[in-house]
């Protein structure tokens, strides 16, 4: 029933977020089919506005994937040095093949963000029963080191205006041709779906999860898989986009609890829900301007959190 | 004399303490029991400020305890919890030093040195005066512990489940020394017990609290009592003498 | 404790030839020059050393662990943050604008600020749970990282060099003027602060037992982070951020010293920072000739230690 109305309330403003732009564009003009304005929907607005379903879905998915395996509600590609080591590998990509392909830099991106993911793993792993903010906190010094490394060489290469134009959130740049990369995370997010429950007995630990007679290394490696191939992915067609992926799933949580394969499909509507409320927000803020989505969702996002974090007890 | 006056504590309204009034008499060694949530931990860590209560409050030789000064409190209450890992690296005698730090800070006198020696002594820590606390066994630690709580040299002494984790040789070996501490020192010791026997054995009154209030508080040859017991724990007590003492056996209920 | 003093006297001897090689190598024709050129680097040198030192220690026992550094309470962005918001309101006359003294100032302020205003917002309701205020630090910090990255987008690029510069610390540019005042700051920070040590070795105990003991901890606590707060402030502003310093000489530190007093644990991690940055810098400017700075190594060594710590070390 939620699942059913939240679907609406997303066509509803997916619709809306068509018709948000610069160019004027009216329903009329389709009912009219006027051929300059239909192209412009085919070619600009309807990739953009998928593809921010799409990066919705895909990092809210990712952040509950990270949550659960290190069943830690404050882990997410944002404090957990994914975002950075895609920027890294990002940046390995501009510095060696300065004219690769975007497949080619969402290849580095991928392999730098799974070894870090799994990296970070490895840490948590070993400070399981602390406290948990600790680990967050954690992974923010490890994002830090990896930012260290890259801002380093982006120096010496002169780049780093340039990083930090690739690394911030922004849609606007999204044209048919350029954002297909993106579909790539759908798979991921049917694949997380299928493991969803594995994910959160993988998360108890290794040894529960082997006493259930589940082989922990290979749902802990499919699980960090597709987290990473949906992160760098979305970073290389649209940037990074904070609190996405910590906001999302806490909120939802919040109300419906941590069954998983229950709440899964929510948190990825309320995600893209959520990207799309934000990017319309952008638009229409500083007409005829666009505000970059990285920026809206990290301030709205943030103040959630925030509120979240204030509020609890 | 410690009196504790109207005291009452909520969780997230949820009610703990429920008008607690007690007073604890001096020199003696009393027991708190009760099941788990009944409150227990909750009056200690009251007693000891290590929480603020919602309403009422606690007296100290007829002085509330937000009368006092911390330095000058220290030197009458102390409260031991759960030893906590410490990060740093220190010594049994670094550690039971601490105990002059509400009389000298970190100046330690002639009279404080004295003090610290008699009171590894009297925990019997004097071959691993010198060991690094992280490398002694349970046992040994909460020693180390207790005797940080003698240098304190406090009227009242409270403690959090003293015998958590130890084993029986070192439960019976931390019991006796309590005893002492009352018997020999004129000390007050006021502690939360799990085991009721060791309560029964150790202990000169018991307190037993259940839903948040007290339920029973007498000396100790009234409490164990099969009713009693009973009504307190929900299960069954067989209770037989053994010398002077009453031993509670809980196992068939 | 004879192993204790007799490291504290190595460590002494290896800061001053530290000092004494950086001062004296290769001095050249105007030696008056260079000497007073490189004097004034050491001492801010020597001052960020010791800042990061006691706030690293301090901070490592209020939050008992040893992995993480004040700088994640996000200092770092609301400096960042503010030089980021100066070069874009007024661009390439940023410096006529605003002199470094009142830049300096500004910094502080702001970041000091910034403490006491997670500090407001989480202790407002009596809790004082030092994760939650690292966890808003975090989460602010994040947020400013935010604005900051989306408002140097839209910076002319040559201005943007202005805040490229910025971002990593630096000896090679600091403020002479600047100094007395961060002597000053930092003396009377240290002092208060070094005779505060005494109650970090009880605050090592935790929350209960120095309670036990006769300290008001929330009182403590907050004493400490704004000592923290200070020089965290001072170091990052007269020199730029550097993050894993800290993290990387405390460690050092703690393998080599093994005492219960902050006294000598903190004079110890001085002299061990002191000794890093100072031979750290020597070595790079005069024996390599490497024009890189610094403080981008400090942060390489520092940050693959710490991987190293959270992978290898048993007890964290």
């Amino acid at each position: 029933m939620k699942i059913i109305l939240l679907t609406i309330l997303l066509l509803f403003l997916s619709g809306i977020s068509l018709f948000v732009g610069v160019a004027d564009l009216t329903v009329g003009d389709i009912v009219q089919w006027d051929r300059e304005k239909i192209s412009l929907i085919f070619v600009s607005r309807i990739p953009r506005t998928l593809s921010l379903v799409l990066a919705g879905i895909g990092l809210s998915v990712s952040g509950l994937v990270m949550q659960q395996v290190t069943q830690n509600k404050f882990v997410s590609p944002t404090t957990a040095g994914t975002l950075e080591a895609a920027k890294m590998g990002l940046l390995a990509a501009m510095a060696f093949l300065p004219s690769s392909s975007m497949m080619i830099k969402a290849l580095f991106a991928f392999c730098f963000t799974f070894a870090a993911s799994l990296l970070f793993l490895r840490m948590v792993e070993r400070i399981r029963f602390r406290n948990v903010i600790f680990i967050p906190l954690v992974g923010l010094i490890f994002g830090g080191i990896l930012n260290a490394v890259s801002s380093f060489f982006a120096i010496n290469l002169n780049i780093v205006q340039d990083m930090n134009a690739w690394m911030m959130g922004d849609f606007s740049g999204v044209l048919q041709g350029r954002y297909e990369l993106i579909y790539i995370c759908l798979p991921a997010v049917f694949l997380t779906y299928i493991y969803a429950n594995k994910f959160t007995l993988v998360g108890m630990g290794k040894d529960f999860a082997s006493n259930l007679g589940l082989n922990y290394r290979t749902v802990m490696n499919i699980g960090l898989f597709c987290v990473s191939l949906t992160v760098s992915t979305i970073i290389i067609t649209a940037g990074a986009i904070a609190f996405l992926g910590l906001v999302v799933p806490n909120v939802v949580s919040l109300v419906y609890g941590d069954n998983v394969k229950k709440t899964l499909p929510l948190v990825a509507l309320a995600g893209a829900t959520f990207l799309i409320v934000c990017d319309i927000i952008g638009r229409l803020l500083i007409y005829p301007f666009e505000v970059p989505i990285g920026l809206t969702v990290g301030i709205i996002g943030g103040a959630v959190f925030l509120t979240l974090l204030l509020s609890r007890r | 004399m410690i009196e504790v006056k109207h005291i009452s504590k909520k969780y997230n309204n949820r009610v703990v303490l429920d008008d607690i009034s007690l007073q604890f008499p001096k020199g003696k060694v009393t027991s708190l029991v009760g099941s788990n949530g009944a409150g227990k931990s909750t009056l200690l860590s009251i007693i000891s400020r290590l929480l603020q209560q919602d309403n009422g409050h606690v007296l100290v030789n007829g002085k509330s305890l937000t009368d006092y000064k911390n330095r000058v409190l220290a030197r009458h209450l102390s409260v031991l919890k759960q030893f906590n890992h410490i990060g740093m690296k220190l010594t049994v005698r670094e550690l039971v030093s601490f105990g002059r730090f509400p009389y000298s800070e970190n100046r330690l006198n002639a009279e404080d040195h004295e003090i610290i020696a008699n009171a590894i002594r009297f925990l019997d820590l004097e071959n691993i005066a010198d060991a690094f606390i992280d490398e002694l066994s349970g046992g040994q630690k909460q020693r180390a512990y207790l005797a940080m709580v003698v240098a304190q040299d406090t009227e009242y002494i409270l403690l959090d489940e003293p015998l958590n984790n130890l084993d029986m040789k070192h439960s019976v070996q931390i019991m006796k020394i309590l005893r002492r501490l009352a018997d020999e020192l004129g000390k007050t010791i006021i502690m939360v017990l799990h085991d009721i026997n060791f309560a029964s054995h150790y202990s000169d009154y018991i307190i037993a609290l259940k839903d948040g209030g007290i339920k029973y508080h007498d000396r100790t040859e009234k409490i164990i009592d099969e009713n009693i017991l009973k009504d307190v724990f929900d299960i069954d007590f067989v209770i037989s003498e053994s010398g002077s003492k009453k031993v509670c056996n809980y196992f068939n209920h | 404790m004879k192993r204790n003093q007799r490291i504290i006297g190595l460590l002494t001897i290896l800061a001053l030839v530290a000092i004494a090689s950086f001062l004296l190598y290769n001095l050249g024709s105007s030696w008056q020059f260079a000497l007073r050129l490189r004097s004034i680097k050491i001492v801010a040198m020597v001052i960020t050393s010791c800042c990061v030192a006691y706030s690293t220690v301090a901070f490592h026992t209020l939050t008992s662990n040893r992995i993480l550094t004040p700088s994640i309470m996000g200092f770092e962005s609301v400096y960042m943050l503010l030089q980021t918001i100066l070069v874009f309101v007024y661009g390439d006359q940023t410096f006529r604008v605003l002199n470094s003294f009142g830049n300096f100032m500004l910094s502080i302020a702001c970041m000091i600020g910034f403490a006491f205003l997670i500090y407001i917002l989480i202790y407002k309701k009596g809790r004082s749970n030092m994760y939650l205020l690292l966890l808003i630090g975090l989460v602010l910090g994040i947020l400013f990282n935010t604005l900051s990255a989306f408002m140097q987008l839209l910076i002319d690029p040559n201005d943007f060099f202005i805040i490229q510069g910025k971002m990593f610390a630096s000896f090679n540019k600091i403020n002479q003027y600047l100094l007395p005042y961060t002597a000053f700051i930092l003396l009377l920070v240290i002092s208060i602060g070094f005779y505060m040590a005494k109650y970090l070795d009880v605050l090592a105990l935790g929350r209960e037992q120095a309670i036990s003991l006769g300290l008001n901890y929330n009182n403590m606590i907050r004493l400490f982070l704004i000592m923290i707060a200070i020089l965290v402030a001072v170091s990052t502003a007269l020199v730029g951020p550097i993050t894993f310093l800290g993290l990387l000489v405390a460690n050092l530190t703690y393998e080599l010293i093994r005492t219960h007093s902050h006294r000598l644990m903190i004079l110890a991690c001085c002299l061990v920072s002191v000794i890093s940055v100072v031979g750290g810098q020597f070595l790079m400017e005069r024996a390599f000739n490497f024009s890189t700075p610094v403080s981008t190594i400090i942060n390489f060594v520092g940050g693959g230690y710490f991987i190293y710590l959270l992978l290898k070390v048993k007890k964290i």
